[in-house]
């Protein structure tokens, strides 16, 4: 379903959405109601109450940004709110706010990880949230928000005593700024924005999980594990295409595939692909057997960085000038697959 | 579905064969090593007895495949000096008879402890396995062998104890191409096979690597593995060849196993190295974080376990008798180079100790190397992958 719907309609208006910054409501909605959000909502919240796995998460993941990474991120982006809620809200939190992902139309609603400096670790954010009374008071800078402009619900992560805690903000909210829409190297489609957080309350009960907080070292695995297996996509996008045109191209009397400083190259790619899909695989089970998954998506998602940024650049190189210019789509996956290592956050199974 | 967790079953084979490797392997690794073609006598009794038993079964499968490893992380050298049909064996059960099958290894495990070798490398040829010169001329009720092969892994212990075999590689018709290319069984001791001589190795020098010489070595006619006749069909007809291919499916993935094997032994020592002096791999962290070593780390362990799944995968497929021909050598040509350069790597982060002749971490980086060689070199294993993901024939792909 994922890998027809990607092929169909995803790769027949990817390019132009990458040219033009902007992704057709129509197949948004396409993909929201095949319920890639909300299939592992339970019955009790309004959704179909499916299993919900990280593998068969990673398996439509890479389907998906096969197809493009932009549109899978944009598709996507309401399970950045929607799942943690999901794993780890109060039921307070998920009465309140799960049923908005499970009516007919594609609702935004984003999180908010990364910061715009030098250093930004996770781990160790800069925005902070303070304890006043009852009331949390937010202060900072986010970078790389999807759909901010346009999100009603945030989950924005901010360090509380030096631990990365989730908190939802719903748009409108005092001290909420969207700023102007980034402008990035790749997934140029998607609308990314910086956010600022200027004395922004919110009530206590508004942390992710409650009294209990969250567990965010399993939602950065989760986001590991669901950009490794984009990460594959778009490798595997670009294989495929390098080593078609490398099959068709004719140099020196053959074609170029039939030298084996390309066919190498290929093979390699090969290689890493599924390499990296087994790791990300095995990662994947890990989060769904609750096992302590970060040495697992920690080295996967390592080596699904360099390996989508050495398939994509082998992919242009095999094109030789043909994959320099925009005619052909292996710098737009060179420039998406440079972006992995700075993702995180962005993407969750 | 999906799943990574081995069976109960598959746990106590890795169990039982880590003891051996810690208690039976190690302790002789560095003897064995600098006493080359010396023969490590109680290890090879004792392995003999316990394949025999089941518990150091070493067949073609995902659960063999976890004790090769666990017994190369011991020592792969004398790994390679564990009895057993081997190689021979691989080729027997690849494109033997139902009937060969029972006749040479029905009651191969019984009385002495008794070896199976492959020989297949020539000295004018090595990759280009069709390009072999050996000779196989039928005579009444027999076959006449007459040639050289070098680097047969096992090829004194296979040649001269009793009960070994030996499968040699050689062309009935060689105007044929690799349709004339057949293979045939020799049992050890048979007229006309000699030992020419041992090499002497950077690596694994436990292993008896052998130059066989065939003069005038006569064998029974029904010693041919797959059917005598020369196909002249199709140059894509190439049956005997292909024999000889589908014996490297099931063998590619074992090497593999064994080098992971040697790859998480440096790997192992450079962890308890580290936990000793206190420094802690930091996972989660981002890179610009890390230090070197942690990066270095990683990526050593993320190759690791690159190279074991695509490995335990080529094994899994080919135990549901799935087509594995790419993904065997997937799985060869990247476990082959991942732990050449893992070893590499870790002699150069352990510094003194990784250079010194006192810790066995040198050892397993020269045994290491052999594993992007034998049983087909990294690069040939490449050219296979990349003619699969190409859909490319040999005369298409050179």
């Amino acid at each position: 379903m994922a890998k027809q719907f990607a092929n169909d309609e995803i790769r027949r208006i990817y390019r132009q959405c990458d040219e033009n910054g902007t992704i057709p409501e129509g197949v948004i909605d396409t993909a929201w109601k095949m319920g890639l959000t909300s299939s592992s909502i339970p019955e009790a919240y309004g959704g179909p109450g499916g299993e919900r796995s990280a593998i068969t998460g990673s398996l439509i993941a890479e389907e998906l940004a096969w197809g493009d990474l932009s549109i899978t991120m944009h598709a996507l982006c309401p399970a950045l709110f929607a799942y943690p809620i999901l794993e780890m809200g109060t039921d307070t939190q998920r009465k309140k706010y799960l049923p908005f992902f499970c009516g007919e139309k594609y609702k935004a609603a984003t999180a908010a990880l990364i910061e715009p400096r030098f250093g930004f670790d996770p781990c160790s954010l800069l925005a902070t949230a303070r304890l006043e009374g009852k009331e949390y008071v937010l202060n900072g800078e986010k970078c790389y928000v999807p759909l901010a402009a346009e999100a009603d619900l945030f989950l924005v992560y901010a360090a509380e005593n030096g631990s990365s805690q989730g908190f939802i903000i719903e748009e409108g909210t005092k001290g909420l700024q969207v700023g102007e829409r980034e402008k990035n190297m790749g997934i140029k489609a998607l609308a990314t924005y910086e956010i600022t957080l200027k004395n922004c309350r919110i009530a206590k009960e508004d942390r992710l999980g409650g009294e209990k907080g969250c567990d965010f070292s399993r939602i950065m695995n989760s986001s590991r594990v669901a950009l490794s297996a984009m990460a594959v996509g778009v490798a595997k996008a670009a294989m495929e295409y390098s080593r078609d045109y490398a099959r068709e191209r004719v140099a020196f009397g053959e074609p170029v595939a039939s030298r084996q400083a390309i066919a190498f190259m290929l093979a390699e790619m090969a290689i890493e692909i599924d390499a990296t899909r087994l790791m990300t695989w095995e990662a994947a089970w890990k989060l769904d057997r609750k096992d302590e998954a970060t040495k697992e998506a920690a080295l996967a998602k390592a080596y699904a960085d360099d390996m989508v940024l050495m398939v994509t650049d082998r992919a242009v190189q095999i094109l030789g000038g043909h994959g320099y210019v925009r005619e052909h789509p292996v710098e737009l996956w060179l420039r998406n697959g440079r972006g992995f290592t700075t993702f995180d956050g962005m993407a969750t199974v | 579905m999906i799943d990574f967790e081995p069976t109960q079953e598959q746990k106590e084979a890795i169990d039982i064969a880590h003891e051996f490797a810690k208690e039976l392997f190690r302790p002789i690794s560095r003897h064995y090593d600098e006493h080359e073609h010396e023969s490590p006598q109680e290890l090879i009794d004792k392995t003999w007895g316990e394949r025999n038993k089941g518990t150091l079964a070493l067949g073609l499968d995902v659960t063999a495949s976890l004790r090769i490893e666990e017994l190369c992380w011991g020592d792969a050298g004398l790994f390679l000096c564990v009895p057993g049909p081997g190689l021979g064996g691989a080729a027997i059960f690849a494109s033997g008879t139902k009937e060969q099958l029972q006749r040479f290894l029905g009651s191969f495990n019984e009385g002495e402890p008794k070896w199976g070798a492959m020989a297949m490398t020539e000295p004018s040829c090595g990759s280009d396995t069709s390009a072999i010169t050996a000779t196989a001329t039928r005579d009444g009720a027999e076959w006449v062998l007459n040639g050289e092969k070098i680097f047969v892994t096992w090829g004194k212990r296979a040649a001269e104890n009793p009960g070994g075999l030996v499968v040699v590689w050689a062309t009935v018709d060689k105007s044929a191409g690799r349709a004339g290319m057949k293979s045939f069984v020799v049992p050890a001791g048979t007229p006309g096979m000699r030992v020419e001589k041992l090499e002497k190795k950077l690596g694994i020098r436990a292993s008896d690597t052998a130059t066989l010489i065939f003069d005038n070595c006569r064998i029974p006619f029904e010693n041919i593995l797959g059917s005598p006749e020369i196909k002249k069909v199709d140059k894509s007809e190439t049956k005997g060849f292909k024999g000889a291919m589908a014996t490297f499916d099931a063998t590619r993935p074992i090497v593999a196993a064994m080098a992971i094997g040697v790859g998480r032994a440096a790997l192992d020592f450079v962890k308890e190295t580290l936990e000793k002096e206190g420094i802690k791999i930091r996972y989660g962290v981002p890179r610009q974080k890390l230090i070197a070593l942690e990066r270095d780390m990683m990526e050593m362990e993320a190759n690791y376990k690159a190279a074991k799944l695509l490995t335990l995968r080529a094994l899994w497929m080919m135990s549901q008798f799935q087509p594995n021909n790419l993904e065997a050598s997937m799985a060869k040509a990247k476990a082959g180079l991942a732990v050449t350069k893992i070893t590499q790597k870790a002699v150069e982060i352990m510094g003194p100790l990784g250079y010194s002749r006192k810790y066995l971490l040198e050892k397993w980086m020269r045994d290491a190397k052999i594993n992007d060689i034998f049983e087909g070199t990294g690069q040939i294993n490449m050219l296979i992958v990349a003619r699969r993901a190409l859909d490319f024939s040999r005369d298409q792909l050179k």
